[in-house]
């Protein structure tokens, strides 16, 4: 059996005549731009929106932040409204979604059969597709009026003299921001809550059953436990994605900056008087406060963020492209 | 997760035994209910845009300029017209930025630079998109002195690159280790190694990111309200305000008109046909690519 | 076995087919008759280590795999024999926190010298891997000359020319010479690892080493791999590593068996030629290894 010989020396002469290393370096320095892009927007997100604030942080001062009253015309700017009106919608939106959210994870993880699970998963996965404004669309035409007739005139009628639901409800107003910021924040926490669930070992749900304990039991002793801080961070990622949640909130809650307990009440929110008040705020101060509201949006959603995905570093780090969506 | 077989609990006494089921029935019927209540949304506000977005959807709707206030007739074709062009540039931007990033984090960072890359992605990634339209703003509208299709599709650019930017770092990590050795062994510089050997074999996976991304992006709103501005004329300058179809939804609903709410309500159809599409699309190709074993 | 067409234009007389014999094998020493086709270099290991951060997991191996020969590296599993074959060709250094102490010198030269390109050397000592691994997204005849090709090689007629020649070699042209547009992996597992073998000729390396290249093939496919193996070495220099005893005291010229030492990293225990190690080896622990006592 004999060896085909060739021409060796050919080949090795062209390898080395091909050699420049300087793509090497080239391409390594473009891929470290690129990241150093991702740093660069963040710190530019900071710094921009900051200095664009200064002029409204050095005319209203602390009292920004309790100030009640929001008054453009005489350059008076509070904004305990926003920040309250944030603060209602986005934390009941979280605690409602975190028991559906929580739930439908442990029901699609230790429950559901598989045929089951994957279309109930992916419906959740779509509702994160759904862009806000067709959201608040729906909002508007369909679940106002619909809560204004099934839900806020019966309680009303009942209720009414609780501070929850006084007021006259027309429908757009508190309530209706909470339902849709609800669903909205849901699909975040569900495929969070999910992965976190889905991560806690086998070994620990096959301890639990082996024990004599029933589905329900296995979930609260051998899965909720080990899954808790997962979950907390799934919320703190639910309540970061309210928080900062825009359009659909600013077509159903009135866009009026009272602070009322009521559920009917109009109300405002930080992300909304920004998206309403900044392309006709003719004033440089004026343009300036709501800058400083976008500052503090921005601070209290990279905070919580940050934190949020320390929480559920440790726990679930997967490779789903459905966390993408949420 | 398999569904576990409970072990009979025949041992246990009685009355005990019958109120752990009870709970546990009440429990999992719970359970049940929040994934209803889950389900339930999806298909109602699915539902409604198909109502009453069908019967408004026509072709001049994405043909025809605006007519004046509260006539009937006339269409979004700005919008559409602007969309396409915003989402683009967007795309175009952010897409290059985000791969390079993710090919540095999944093959040339060190543990921990790529850690703190992938964090640094992810809060990019949680950053309100207003805020991103007021950086846009304070970055290309105040030196430029005026709203521009191109504020407009920069912010939509910020938008994309931490989408994208993830699903790179996560398909490049789907290539087997075999593949690049094979690559390197042969004397093949590692950045060619990247590009021409890790990358076309991540390739379907990436390119899914990019629709995903673009899906994203088409429906955002908020990053355009102070960039682009919006446009009653079809505009292709990128120097001009800009017209997008979120932003002319969002305008029509507000407004007090029955045609501009069906118009509304159509061109929410078309974004949510658009959105869907590509979602599912993704699921597809993601669900195939798990199954070949890649 | 097939017999290869020879090609006119060699530099060195054409050998005459060997007929097909039962006792191959078995007398190693017999095959140093055959003539070289092309001067290869050697490799000398001079006091190897490595290791893995703290964790070493080899330790001062020393021996010298000579010109157109086979060198069998053979122990027990976890004895380092895979770390040992990529520290010759600088793969063993991709790993983050890995680290080679000691010399290894191809032709002379320290391969690991502060000015030597590790891109370089493996242009030099090719390598093919336990699994079969073609790249998936290329056709058999970009496989064939990706590592041309990417070097920035482009000439038509070469690479058309490398092809076949590769292939050949690797004996598998006969049987893709028809689907060279097809993709790389729709091949068997054998045919896939000839495939392998073709890419790694194809750049011209003075060395090829072998991570037990057939242990994930049928008997069949192996005995042809080890066919090709022989056939090989009239022009390169061959470095393989084998858990298998058998193959190893089949097709190679000389021997290194390494084992575990009480510190867990792996040390040479002896070096010899194959039929010295296998029929009466110096220590203890080579011949209750070869007589199967452990490992």
């Amino acid at each position: 059996m004999s060896v085909i010989v060739g021409q060796p020396e050919r080949i090795r002469v062209l390898l080395a005549h091909h050699r420049p290393r300087y793509g090497e370096v080239l391409f390594r320095v473009l891929v470290m731009i690129a990241s150093l892009t991702v740093i660069a927007v963040i710190a530019g997100l900071i710094a921009v929106i900051g200095v664009q604030s200064l002029k409204g942080i050095a005319h209203n001062g602390p009292g920004f932040l309790t100030g009640t009253v929001w008054d453009p015309v005489h350059q008076v700017f509070g904004a305990l409204p926003f920040i309250y009106g944030t603060l209602l919608t986005a934390v009941t939106a979280l605690a409602l979604a975190m028991l559906i959210g929580v739930g439908v994870a442990l029901f699609l993880v230790d429950m559901a059969p598989p045929r089951l699970a994957r279309p109930i998963g992916f419906m959740v996965e779509l509702l994160a597709a759904i862009p806000s404004v067709v959201y608040g669309l729906w909002g508007i035409f369909v679940l106002a009026p619909w809560l204004r007739d099934f839900v806020e005139v019966p309680l009303h009628d009942t209720l009414g003299w609780l501070p929850f639901f006084s007021g006259t409800p027309i429908g757009i107003g508190n309530l209706a921001a909470v339902v849709v910021l609800t669903i909205m924040v849901l699909p975040t926490v569900a495929a969070v809550s999910r992965d976190v669930i889905a991560a806690v070992p086998l070994s620990q749900r096959e301890a639990a059953l082996a024990l004599g304990a029933t589905r329900w039991e296995m979930i609260r002793i051998g899965v909720l436990p080990y899954a808790r801080s997962g979950v907390m961070g799934a919320g703190i990622l639910g309540l970061a994605r309210g928080v900062g949640e825009t359009m659909a909130v600013t077509m159903v809650i009135g866009n009026a900056p009272t602070i009322s307990l009521s559920f009917f009440s109009q109300g405002y929110t930080m992300a909304s008087v920004i998206a309403n008040e900044f392309s006709e705020a003719t004033t440089e101060l004026y343009r300036s406060s709501l800058m400083e509201i976008g500052l503090l949006l921005l601070i209290v959603t990279l905070v919580t963020n940050a934190v949020a995905r320390l929480l559920v570093w440790r726990v679930a780090y997967g490779s789903r492209a459905g966390t993408l969506l949420a | 997760m398999s569904t576990l077989a409970v072990l009979p609990a025949g041992r246990i006494p009685g009355r005990d035994m019958r109120r752990r089921r009870a709970t546990d029935r009440l429990m999992r019927g719970l359970l049940g209910l929040a994934a209803l209540l889950a389900a339930v949304p999806l298909v109602l506000v699915l539902g409604f845009v198909l109502i009453q977005g069908l019967p408004a959807l026509n072709l001049a709707l994405i043909t025809q300029s605006p007519v004046p206030a509260g006539f009937p007739g006339g269409g979004v074709a700005p919008a559409v017209v602007g969309t396409l062009i915003m989402v683009g540039l967007g795309t175009l931007i952010g897409t290059p930025i985000a791969v390079l990033a993710g090919i540095y984090t999944r093959e040339y960072a060190g543990g921990r630079g790529a850690t703190a890359i992938r964090f640094l992605v992810d809060v990019l990634a949680g950053v309100p998109t207003i805020a991103i339209g007021l950086f846009a703003y304070g970055l290309i509208v105040v030196p430029s002195g005026g709203f521009s299709g191109l504020a407009g599709g920069v912010a939509l650019a910020i938008t994309i690159v931490p989408i994208v930017a993830r699903i790179t770092d996560e398909m490049l990590g789907l290539v087997p280790g075999s593949i690049r050795e094979a690559a390197y062994a042969l004397g093949i510089p590692p950045w060619k190694a990247i590009v021409h050997v890790v990358l076309p074999a991540a390739a379907a996976g990436i390119v899914t990111g990019i629709l995903l991304g673009v899906a994203r992006i088409a429906g955002e709103t908020a990053p355009l309200i102070f960039t682009a501005l919006g446009n009653d004329t079809v505009s292709t300058s990128l120097g001009q305000p800009m017209d997008a179809l979120p932003l002319r939804i969002w305008v029509y609903a507000s407004g007090p008109y029955d045609s501009w709410h069906a118009e509304a309500w159509a061109a929410s159809l078309v974004l949510v046909l658009l959105v869907l599409a590509f979602s599912l699309l993704t699921r597809l190709v993601m669900r195939q690519r798990s199954r070949s074993g890649m | 076995m097939t017999t290869m067409i020879r090609e006119s234009s060699s530099i060195a007389p054409a050998v005459e087919p060997e007929p097909p014999s039962p006792s191959r094998g078995i007398v190693p020493g017999q095959r140093a008759a055959a003539t070289i086709e092309r001067e290869a270099v050697q490799v000398e290991l001079d006091g190897l280590g490595a290791s893995y951060g703290r964790h070493v997991v080899l330790r001062d191996i020393t021996f010298t795999a000579r010109p157109n020969s086979v060198t069998a590296i053979i122990g027990p599993s976890g004895c380092g024999k895979s770390t040992l074959i990529r520290c010759l060709n600088r793969m063993h250094e991709v790993t983050p926190g890995a680290r080679v102490a000691g010399e290894v010198r191809l032709g002379g030269t320290s391969i690991y010298g502060s000015d030597i390109d590790p891109v370089v050397i493996r242009q030099r000592i090719g390598m093919v891997f336990q699994r079969p691994n073609p790249f998936p997204t290329m056709s058999i005849f970009d496989n064939v000359v990706a590592g041309l090709k990417l070097a920035g090689i482009r000439d038509r007629a070469l690479l058309d020319e490398v092809v076949e020649r590769s292939l050949r070699r690797a004996a598998l042209w006969d049987e893709v010479r028809d689907k060279l547009k097809a993709p790389g992996g729709a091949l068997s597992g054998g045919q896939q690892q000839r495939l392998c073998i073709a890419r790694a000729i194809a750049v011209e390396p003075e060395v090829i080493l072998m991570d037990e290249p057939a242990s994930s093939l049928d008997p069949v496919s192996t005995l042809k791999i080890e066919e090709l193996i022989d056939s090989l070495r009239m022009s390169y220099t061959i470095v393989i590593v084998t858990h298998n005893m058998q193959q190893a005291s089949r097709i190679s010229d000389r021997t290194a068996f390494l084992t575990v030492g009480d510190d867990g990293a792996g040390y040479l225990v002896e070096f010899g030629d194959t039929a010295t190690i296998f029929t009466n080896p110096r220590q203890r622990l080579t011949e209750d290894y070869i007589s199967g006592r452990f490992g």
